[in-house]
């Protein structure tokens, strides 16, 4: 049994991983021979750390989760290339550059590129976004002599580009179409309070603008863009992030079901037996409510290759796993964590820049105006619905539990310590948040629970 | 701002500079005067010989032809002694105190050249004393303060793009490590009178730990190991590598070539304790000095982090009042020297006989300290590390630990992350510890019995070679010297035995642990290469595996520098076996899917 896996990102390897684990060689009826391919680099890298690198913070090698020799050890056999075509009939994999590779299982992650909705200038040299390694290696290249750089795209990827530059005191205009930063995401508090700290960090925002065209140098090179107030804006780079779309046009005319993304069903198999996707790349068929079919983040791409590993081995292709049987994809309660230059953000649950009227909103922020805890509950019965946190660390499992259990509120907000995670000594908010409600519910509630692990362990065991 | 950082800067180097100059600069002339040798037939000998040989009242230029020819004199007065006493010892004297020891023979040296020194820095010590210490100062807070008007947040940038702190390669790396152990292997069969048994046990023992570490455990498989540092060399670093290994030297095992320094601070010393400043003094507060001054650095870093404050304060005060100050005030007030935080194993000579007859001679308080040290080993170890992991003392309290958490905080992330580092590191320090448990066992021995030899062994060699070897090779040489090549905990993760003993408890015994906040961790190393202790945390963290590991100390810089709000320092044991397991999965169990909880 081999089972062939494209993309070395978190999905396929942590897929890798699992298989491995599910199948070691001791098994009777055989091993799982597994291989691993990728296009972009020999080892497994975390891509979130690309800008650490460009700061500075890490090396290459620091990204690496694994040793190079823990691949040989493992018996996972890593091959370089790019695919060019998947032959679904004869199970065989067409390289670029004319080597093939039969499989008798496959999992397609191959993740995402970098949009672009074609700009006037957008293939120029110096415009590029930032998602695999070989655009970090291109940004180096182009920082050198760099006077300044114009970043179109008001999200995660942008303002990480923005915090790259400005570690080497490059100059940095940042355009973003949104009345605020990343606002389609953000509720309006917490997108002005990255709004402030962008400004705050020296970067020139220009919110309510969009790109019309990019300028070329006679060399073919970025020389300055335009926006949509017609202002020229001088620059020599121009970073493109204006999110991600699925990497998946070498599967065109596979016979693989394509959408956006690579069409598969609860257990993560495509429309060919036996070929499965995981990660950026996926659009699932049936995603839960309240979740987008298409989800790329690094977390999802985790769950995805776990699950998609337990499915491999279990499938009807496989000869080991008869005994085993399918997990269907549960992506569980939404979580997500970035940092915007300083300030952490984690969000647990359904919490929305434009949220139903259902959903209430209970917001404190710090006087400081780089801390802030948002919970939302449910108008009517109170239940909790999600933790939205600037500058404060909750804990992931306690936040979890609430949600799943439609907690109400109040009962949340009164051991609301038990989730706090920031480091021993900070000072709590809770207490702040809670004085807030009360002041606007008009009732007298009082903290029960502290920050500590205890309390939060007997909650979780409970 | 730049401007003064930069000038800043500047002032640091030219004090630099000038302390580096300062040594040199004094010439050396031996006098009837100036013979620093307080033992009367000593003294009448050597002067004899020094005038003979035309020594006396000669100018010399450097303190190494002083010591040549002060050597030669004192050999030969040593000879003569020798002779003499072979004729018969005068009256109610006793043999050592008549004949020359070769250790008289060092102490002399190091007093003579210190009181021979003639020249500027001897004429004008406060004056030098402000040119370095104060300069350096002066210097070292207006490029560290400008920091605190930033932005808070973590500080990074740069860190692997600066030829200061990017470490070296590998292959340079291993070559400085392997010239280092050779050169300590021979020095120490001179050190131990021309004696290669100790070298060569030592070299038997250090081939077992690589025998046991390749082949039986296998991880000369595990090529290639990741590394510090594979490409790329700072010659900064290098620089300030071989400039702190070349002080430990000296301080260690050529003091005579150092007594301008020591005259530097002599002004200070006599203000403490009214004597006058011995290399360790020097070292002393050289060490207070750096603390304070790298200990401002370290907050104005992590200023947004108040786990960071109250614990860098705290190491601060230790170092200062703990470890510099009481000791010198106690000497004033004629009580014995101690440093009430310093615990054996890491303080190797508590229950030398020296050490012991003077608490025990100390009066009231000398029985104090004795009981306090015994008590801090056998209760304050366990107990404390019970409630609070080995961090209460390593990053807290510590001196070895507070240079290494100030100064060596720019070279944290040279610590090697491979495995093969912490098997090594998991024979070395527990090597170390038998060693110190054995040696002091020995000496305990003989201080009961008075018998010098157990066996074939004589408990006062094998104390002197732990002292050479452990107390001043690994500790002072690789420990501090090694900052800028290996990370700033080489000697705390390889070789000290206190920390082996904190850590057996942490790991088997204490409520300390460090969590992992879910399924939040995105896998970017951060935590791992900014842990002084080479712990690969990202391994734990993206498991959901919660952190119980000996070598921990609790720095907490992991949970600092994580974007993501990952990690974090607990005191509290509960579930602790299901949740450190490394079965732990992240998101489905036995097959069953479970949620992230």
């Amino acid at each position: 049994m081999h089972i062939v896996i494209i993309g070395n990102g978190v999905a396929g390897i942590t897929a890798a991983r699992h298989i491995r684990k599910l199948s070691p060689a001791s098994r009777t009826g055989g091993d799982h021979k597994i291989t691993v391919v990728s296009g972009e680099t020999d080892h497994f890298f975390s891509r979130t750390a690309l800008m650490y690198i460009y700061m500075g913070h890490m090396r290459f090698e620091d990204t690496k989760p694994y040793e190079d020799w823990f691949w040989e050890k493992n018996r996972i056999e890593l091959v370089r290339g790019h695919v060019k075509i998947v032959e679904t009939e004869s199970r065989r994999l067409l390289f670029e550059d004319g080597k093939t590779l039969t499989f008798d299982q496959l999992l397609i992650a191959t993740g995402s590129k970098s949009n672009k909705f074609g700009w006037p200038g957008q293939d120029l040299e110096g415009v590029q976004g930032l998602y695999h390694y070989q655009d970090l290696e291109s940004m180096e290249l182009h920082s050198a002599g760099l006077r300044r750089a114009v970043i179109v795209g008001g999200g995660l990827i942008g303002i990480e580009m923005a915090e790259m530059f400005h570690s080497r005191h490059i100059p940095v205009t940042f355009l973003v179409r949104e009345k605020n930063f990343w606002d389609p995401v953000l509720p309006l508090e917490e997108a002005q309070m990255i709004n402030r700290h962008i400004l705050e960090n020296g970067i020139d925002l220009r919110l309510e603008t969009e790109l019309k065209e990019i300028l070329p140098d006679t060399n073919g090179k970025a020389r300055a863009v335009v926006t949509n107030k017609g202002e020229t804006i001088e620059c020599g780079f121009v970073g493109l992030t204006v999110g991600v779309s699925p990497n998946v046009d070498f599967l065109k005319d596979s016979g693989i079901e394509l959408g956006r993304g690579i069409l598969v069903d609860d257990y993560l198999e495509t429309n060919i037996p036996g070929i499965f996707a995981a990660g950026d790349c996926v659009q699932l068929r049936n995603p839960q409510p309240g979740r987008r079919p298409i989800e790329a983040v690094w977390y999802t791409g985790r769950m995805m290759g776990e699950t998609a590993a337990y499915n491999i081995v279990n499938s009807r292709q496989s000869a080991v796993g008869s005994q085993g049987r399918s997990i269907p994809y549960d992506p569980g309660t939404w979580f997500n964590s970035a940092k915007f230059f300083d300030i952490e953000y984690q969000v647990y649950g359904t919490v929305l820049a434009n949220p139903p009227e259902n959903h209430a909103s209970l917001y404190w922020e710090h006087p400081d105006g780089r801390h802030s805890i948002r919970l939302i509950y449910d108008r009517k019965t109170g239940s909790i619905l999600g933790f939205n946190l600037m500058g404060v660390r909750y804990r992931h499992e306690v936040c979890e539990k609430w949600l799943r259990m439609g907690t109400h509120i109040e009962e949340v907000l009164q051991n609301l310590g038990i989730a706090n995670f920031d480091p021993e000594f900070y000072k709590q908010y809770e207490a702040d948040l809670l004085a807030l409600y009360n002041r606007q519910s008009g009732r007298n509630l009082t903290l029960k629970k502290r920050r500590g692990l205890a309390g939060a362990m007997a909650f979780l065991r409970a | 701002m730049k401007i003064i950082q930069k000038t800043g800067l500047a002032l640091f180097i030219i004090s630099l500079l000038i302390f580096l100059l300062a040594n040199g600069l004094d010439g050396y002339r031996l006098t009837s005067e100036n013979l620093g040798v307080g033992n009367e037939f000593h003294k009448k000998e050597i002067l004899g010989t020094a005038q003979a040989s035309g020594m006396l009242d000669k100018t010399y230029g450097s303190s190494f032809s002083f010591n040549a020819d002060l050597k030669n004199a004192m050999h030969t007065a040593q000879q003569s002694l020798d002779e003499k006493a072979k004729q018969g010892l005068p009256e109610g004297v006793g043999e050592w105190d008549y004949r020359l020891g070769d250790w008289a023979m060092k102490d002399y040296a190091l007093q003579t050249t210190k009181l021979s020194a003639t020249g500027p820095v001897a004429s004008h010590p406060l004056l030098f004393l402000l040119l370095t210490f104060g300069l350096g100062i002066l210097g070292g807070l207006l490029y560290i303060l400008p920091k605190f008007s930033g932005l808070p947040g973590i500080k990074n940038n740069h860190i692997y793009h600066s030829p200061m702190t990017r470490g070296l390669k590998v292959g340079l790396r291993g070559a400085f490590l392997a010239t280092t152990i050779v050169g300590v292997l021979v020095w120490g069969m001179f050190y131990m009178g021309g004696g290669w048994l100790w070298s060569l046990l030592t070299v038997i023992v250090g081939s077992f730990i690589a025998w046991r570490v390749l082949i039986k455990e296998k991880s000369k498989e595990e090529q290639p190991a990741r590394s510090a540092s594979p490409g790329i060399t700072g010659w900064l670093g290098v620089l300030t590598g071989v400039l702190l290994i070349g002080f430990y030297l000296l301080l260690y095992w050529a003091p005579q070539h150092i007594t301008g320094w020591m005259r530097i601070v002599d002004p200070v010393s006599r203000a403490l304790s009214g004597n006058g400043a011995s290399q360790w003094f020097l070292y002393g507060l050289l060490y207070t000095v750096v603390v304070l001054v790298m200990g401002i650095r370290m907050m104005a870093k992590y200023r947004h982090n108040k786990y960071q404050l109250v614990r860098t304060g705290s190491v601060m005060f230790f170092q200062t009042a703990f470890a510099f100050l009481l000791p010198e005030i106690m000497v004033r007030l004629n009580q014995p020297y101690y440093d009430f935080k310093n615990i054996w194993p890491l303080n190797y000579s508590f229950f030398f006989d020296y050490n012991l007859n003077n608490l025990i001679n100390g009066g009231g308080l000398g029985i104090f300290m004795l009981v306090w040290g015994i008590v801090l080993i056998v209760v304050g170890v366990p107990v404390i590390t019970y409630f609070f992991g080995k961090r209460w003392y390593c990053s807290w309290v510590c001196g070895c630990g507070g240079l290494a958490e100030t100064l060596g905080d720019p070279y944290r992330q040279l610590s090697d992350k491979s495995l093969r580092a912490w098997k090594y590191e998991r024979w070395i320090i527990h090597a170390v510890l038998a060693f110190a448990v054995v040696m002091t066992l020995l000496v305990l021995y003989t201080y009961f019995t008075g018998s010098q030899n157990v066996l074939f062994l004589s408990s006062d060699t094998v104390r002197t070679w732990y002292g050479f070897l452990i107390g001043s090779a690994f500790a002072g040489v690789v420990g501090t010297g090694f900052y800028p090549l290996m990370g700033n905990r080489v000697w705390c993760r390889f070789g000290c035995p206190l920390a082996a003993y904190l850590g057996l408890v942490q790991r088997f015994k204490s409520r300390f642990r460090i969590t992992v906040n879910g399924g939040q961790c995105i896998s970017c190393g951060n935590c791992s290469t900014y842990c002084e202790m080479g712990i690969d945390v990202r391994a734990y963290a993206q498991k959901g595996q919660d952190i119980v590991r000996s070598s921990c100390v609790g720095c907490g810089v992991c949970s600092a520098v994580c974007p993501r709000g990952v990690l974090r320092l607990e005191n509290n044991a509960s579930d602790v076996h299901e949740r450190a397991s490394d079965l732990r999965v992240i998101h489905i169990k036995n097959g069953e899917l479970k949620m992230e909880n």
